[in-house]
């Protein structure tokens, strides 16, 4: 409880607040602006749900259709899962964490996030400067021919690409060089193992997608010949450059979600970890075989059949240090006393979620099923089941488990619960049926449907109803705890790692005093002596 | 930041000594020249893959190339990476004139090399040796040079505007050395800057025979 001032009240006015160097204003404004992003990609897919209730159509024409769709995948990539976890809970949480002040270079943090608003708003005015239809992954020919929004589309995701960068270098040093005395690389939270791992990715992967994008830029204003057939390029070799980064950027947006799992579960199950450096090793190791498996989203490209059987290997490859991490989390789980407290009902759903979202990724990682599979509906609910049942999800439970630290304040509990339950059952029920059309052939991204998939695309544009109360109830009750005094406790679920130390919400230097290491941070029983 | 301890006046207030200040600070640049050298690397990759498609338009289109002015660049180049170490050096051994007069000497080869960049690119821009579909030389016996040149003019290009940023950030580092704020106790941000001006010479004795020397 904050007696005195904390990070919040120590400066006022907007300028003190837009040119702040301090890592946990700069997470505050992240999670402002990608709320944001979300709320606009999820009215996106609301939109576009609501036009496939009909098989002819419903409210907009094919163009806009094709248009919201690729808004709604390029918001949701670039602005909101890329940086969600990473940039808002990582720079809020992370230094707390290490028992640091700061993020190692404050400034580069703060340009980060200026740059993320200024791609954010590069890509919204592609909306206007005649929009974009070419889909998230801006494939060749079309995206080199096809008028109007590409540009500043694909440069909005370049300059995004910088801000991320900026993360992950400022998270690998701070890491590397501002751990508190005591505080040894496996004595460290599994989170901040999750945001090395990520780190790592984003600084490698991210150059490559910037490259990709200049080239893309370069062919469609000078026709310098590389992508183009006609010009004597190939087509194909972007979508093996796209791939190259946007593989391992499913993981870039999956691992800082396992990272809360690791923190949200053992403190919900009052159980140590179990497995602690499985977890921690798996991480890495997915960062790294992530980097080999690129060429699974072109099994049926005309890639010759040696290397799909190679990147159909590698995929399942990845799946081991994935379960390896889901088998500990349910071990931590196994005779714990378990708490329902919103922050694991979300953890909960993550499992149930991400399990289903990875098993059916196995189905499109092996060539046979590929083939049948490839561009339908099923690929839709798998990638949606992993990016929003896992990383959403996880995010969930991370803003939940961590808002009484940002803000000062407890939200309701109850409406919390409601609002886990709405959106379990209406994600479930948005993407279950997709699941079942597309095995039956659905093609994705089309306008128009043969009329025995409509009861299916009905049930699904309901689910996303039920999805989006679930949102709305969410930010009701956040947005009224903002208005009650401070109220949270230093330590409300009775966390062991380090930002549990000090006040809710922290000064601004975070901690009164450098915090030794006397214990692991899963050591609740050590707390319980403690205190 | 913070400038209130008065025996460190550059030391950031979240660092507990120098030393944890400026090896983050090594990190950091090191990890970014990691992402320069993957950003020139696709460029590479996509070099390579076309060269390969389009052997004999490539080799045709290299003989454009003015040897004699890539081979002197790459020389200039090279000893401003020593003057580079110089400046470094001097800092590290508290010589602040040394180190200003090595920044200044860095300077006027960089400058060198953007001046015989110019020579070249106008050259090229007089005869239509351009990129893409502003190729416009005429006479060609193999088809498809200009695909030769917009590789050309990307790879130069991105490296030319690492060139650019290097003299930005030789300047305020010259600047900050004339104001003495450089040390044996602090010295950073030339270190850094050398690290960075290094990578950009590398490049360059990469794209120098990759360009220049096609047999
Ligand atoms: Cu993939």
């Amino acid at each position: 409880m904050a007696e005195g001032t904390n990070y919040l009240t120590e400066t006022r006015g907007l300028k003190s607040w837009l040119f702040t160097v301090d890592h946990k204003r700069i997470g505050v404004m992240y999670f402002w602006s990608i709320m944001t992003a979300l709320f606009l990609g999820g009215v996106f897919a609301m939109l576009v749900r609501i036009e496939l209730l009909t098989p002819r159509q419903t409210i907009m024409s094919a163009e806009t259709y094709n248009r919201m769709f690729t808004l709604h995948g390029a918001v949701m990539v670039f602005l909101v899962l890329i940086p969600s976890i990473a940039a808002t809970l990582g720079n809020f949480v992370l230094p707390l964490m290490l028992g640091a002040k700061d993020v190692a270079f404050p400034r580069l943090n703060l340009a980060s996030y200026w740059i993320y608003v200024a791609g954010a708003l590069f890509g919204l005015y592609s909306m206007i400067a005649g929009g974009i239809e070419t889909g998230w992954t801006f494939y060749t020919p079309y995206s080199t021919s096809a008028g109007g929004g590409v540009t500043p589309m694909v440069l909005a995701a370049f300059i995004l690409g910088f801000s991320s960068i900026f993360t992950g270098i400022n998270f690998i040093a701070t890491i590397h060089k501002l751990r508190a005395p005591g505080l040894t690389w496996f004595k460290m939270p599994l989170f901040v193992w999750g945001m090395y791992a990520t780190s790592i990715i984003q600084v490698l992967a991210t150059p490559i997608l910037g490259i990709t994008l200049i080239l893309l830029l370069m062919e469609r204003m000078f026709q310098i010949g590389i992508f183009d057939a006609r010009l004597g390029g190939d087509p194909l070799l972007f979508q093996h450059f796209f791939w190259f980064y946007s593989h391992p950027v499913v993981y870039i947006m999956i691992l800082p979600g396992m990272a809360i799992m690791s923190e949200v579960i053992p403190v919900f199950s009052r159980k140590t970890i179990f497995g602690y450096k499985a977890i921690a090793f798996s991480s890495i190791a997915i960062a790294v075989v992530g980097f080999f498996v690129w060429g699974h989203h072109m099994f049926v490209s005309g890639q010759s059949p040696l290397a799909g059987a190679i990147f159909s290997f590698l995929t399942f490859l990845v799946a081991i240090p994935s379960a390896i991490k889901v088998f500990n989390w349910l071990a931590t789980m196994y005779k714990g006393s378990i708490s329902l407290e919103a922050p694991m009902l979300y953890a909960i759903s993550f499992l149930l979620l991400f399990a289903i979202g990875g098993l059916t990724g196995l189905f499109l990682g092996s060539i046979a099923t590929d083939v049948h599979l490839h561009d339908t509906y099923f690929v839709v609910a798998h990638f949606h089941f992993v990016m929003f049942g896992g990383t959403v999800i996880a995010f969930l439970a991370g803003i939940h488990y961590w808002w009484p630290k940002m803000f000062g304040r407890m939200y309701s509990e109850k409406w919390a619960r409601v609002s886990a339950v709405l959106v379990f059952v209406g994600f479930n029920l948005t993407f279950i049926p997709q699941f079942i059309m597309g095995s039956r052939g659905m093609p994705r991204r089309y306008y128009n449907y043969l009329p025995q998939f409509q009861p299916m695309h009905v049930a699904s544009t309901i689910g996303s109803w039920v999805l989006g109360l679930g949102f709305l109830i969410m930010a009701g009750y956040l947005f009224a705890s903002l208005r009650k005094p401070y109220d949270a406790p230093s330590n409300p679920w009775g966390g062991a790692t380090l930002e549990w130390e000090t006040a809710s919400p922290p000064i601004t230097h975070n901690f009164e005093t450098t915090p030794a290491v006397t214990h692991g941070p899963y050591d609740y029983a050590a707390l319980r002596s403690d205190a | 930041m913070s400038r209130t301890d008065a025996g460190e006046p550059f030391l950031q207030h979240h660092f507990a000594t120098p030393e944890q200040q400026f090896e983050a600070g090594k990190i950091g640049m090191w990890l970014f020249l990691v992402t320069e050298i993957l950003l020139f690397g696709g460029l590479f990759v996509g070099y390579g893959l076309m060269r390969s498609r389009n052997p004999a338009a490539f080799s045709e289109a290299h003989h454009h190339l003015d040897r004699i002015l890539g081979l002197t660049n790459t020389v200039v180049l090279l000893v401003s990476s020593f003057t580079m170490v110089m400046a470094v050096h001097a800092a590290r051994t508290d010589r602040r004139k040394r180190l200003v007069a090595f920044l200044a000497l860095t300077l006027v080869f960089a400058g060198v090399f953007l001046g015989i960049k110019y020579i070249e690119y106008s050259h090229k821009f007089h005869e239509g040796l351009l990129p893409g579909k502003f190729y416009s030389h005429k006479g060609d016996t193999v088809p498809g040079q200009f695909q030769f040149f917009s590789f050309y003019f990307m790879m130069t290009g991105l490296h030319g505007i690492h060139i650019l940023g290097g003299i930005g950030a030789i300047l305020w580092v010259l600047r900050r050395s004339v104001q003495g704020h450089f040390s044996s106790r602090y010295y950073t941000p030339v270190d850094l800057v050398g690290l960075y001006w290094h990578l950009v010479d590398l490049i360059w004795i990469y794209l120098f025979p990759l360009l220049y020397l096609i047999s």
